[in-house]
């Protein structure tokens, strides 16, 4: 088992990045899809006082 | 590319399942090399990583192209992030090549063709991304970029033949030159299989976000 450490090192690497990744990816999508349900309301809010003015 | 939420799911199931199944091949079903022992599994790894490398490059390539013709975002989102996600795979292509070559060649680092020429790819891939915060405009930003990933894409056919182009130290040949075991192919074909689903599913998301970033900003301005 001489060099498993290297072995471990390896894939432990290409593991940890990849999922790492993945989470920030999933952690964005989810904040951009508040963003996108807040702005969505402020538009909507926007629309609905200006009709009101009208 | 808005791709339905039972796609990615769809892809992620595969990526997982091929992935097991990689897995068991390299610690399991794999026989050990005589000459390398228990570190040449590390190649079943490298190599994946390494051909994500150079096939992000040639996204990056193809989609850096249809935007300097179409100019649309939609294209600049997959540019971008193949150029992020191409990024992130030269970089471990690079260190876990340094992993392979300490306990094999008995130093990190050497200005071998293959590593140098790969280095060079990871400081393209780098420009392309920085060039985008050096621009004062976004679409100029996006336009140096698309150029700069049109240039990345020149340095991958000199990786592939550096080995023979110039001598160096790297084993570049010997998947094509028929140098490996039945076992030892049919396991890097499962690993290479899984990371590329790994890959396409990683690029699904990354666009989508890319492309909800881009819904956002042209929210704000409406505002």
């Amino acid at each position: 088992m001489e060099n498993a450490g290297y072995l471990f090192a390896a894939y432990a690497l290409v593991w940890v990045t990849v999922f790492g990744f993945i989470l920030i990816l999933l952690n964005q999508q989810k904040k951009f899809r508040q963003d996108l349900e807040s702005l969505n309301a402020t538009l909507k809010e926007n629309d609905t006082s200006s009709g009101d003015g009208s | 590319m808005n791709t339905s939420h039972k796609t990615k799911l769809g892809l992620l199931a595969l990526s997982a399942a091929l992935m097991i199944w990689a897995h068991y091949m390299v610690f399991v079903y794999v026989p050990t090399e005589a000459v390398m022992g228990i570190v040449q599994r590390i190649f079943y790894v490298m190599v994946p990583v390494a051909w994500l490398a150079m096939f992000s490059t040639f996204v990056l390539f193809i989609a850096s192209i249809a935007y300097l013709k179409t100019r649309k975002s939609s294209w600049d989102a997959v540019a971008y992030s193949a150029a992020e996600i191409g990024l992130l795979f030269t970089t471990l292509a690079i260190v876990v090549g340094m992993l392979w070559a300490k306990p094999i060649w008995g130093v990190w680092w050497t200005w071998e063709p293959r590593l140098t020429t790969t280095l060079v790819l990871w400081l393209i891939l780098l420009a392309c991304l920085m060039v985008r915060k050096v621009a004062n405009d976004p679409s100029r930003g996006s336009i140096f970029a698309a150029v700069v990933g049109i240039v990345a894409f020149i340095d991958v056919p000199i990786i592939g033949m550096s080995t023979t182009l110039w001598r160096g130290i790297h084993p570049g040949g010997i998947i094509f030159e028929g140098g490996l075991a039945p076992p030892m192919l049919q396991t890097l074909l499962v690993s290479l299989a899984a990371f590329t689903v790994l890959y396409v599913l990683m690029m699904v998301l990354r666009v989508t976000v890319k492309n909800n970033e881009i819904t956002i900003e042209k929210l704000k301005t409406l505002r």
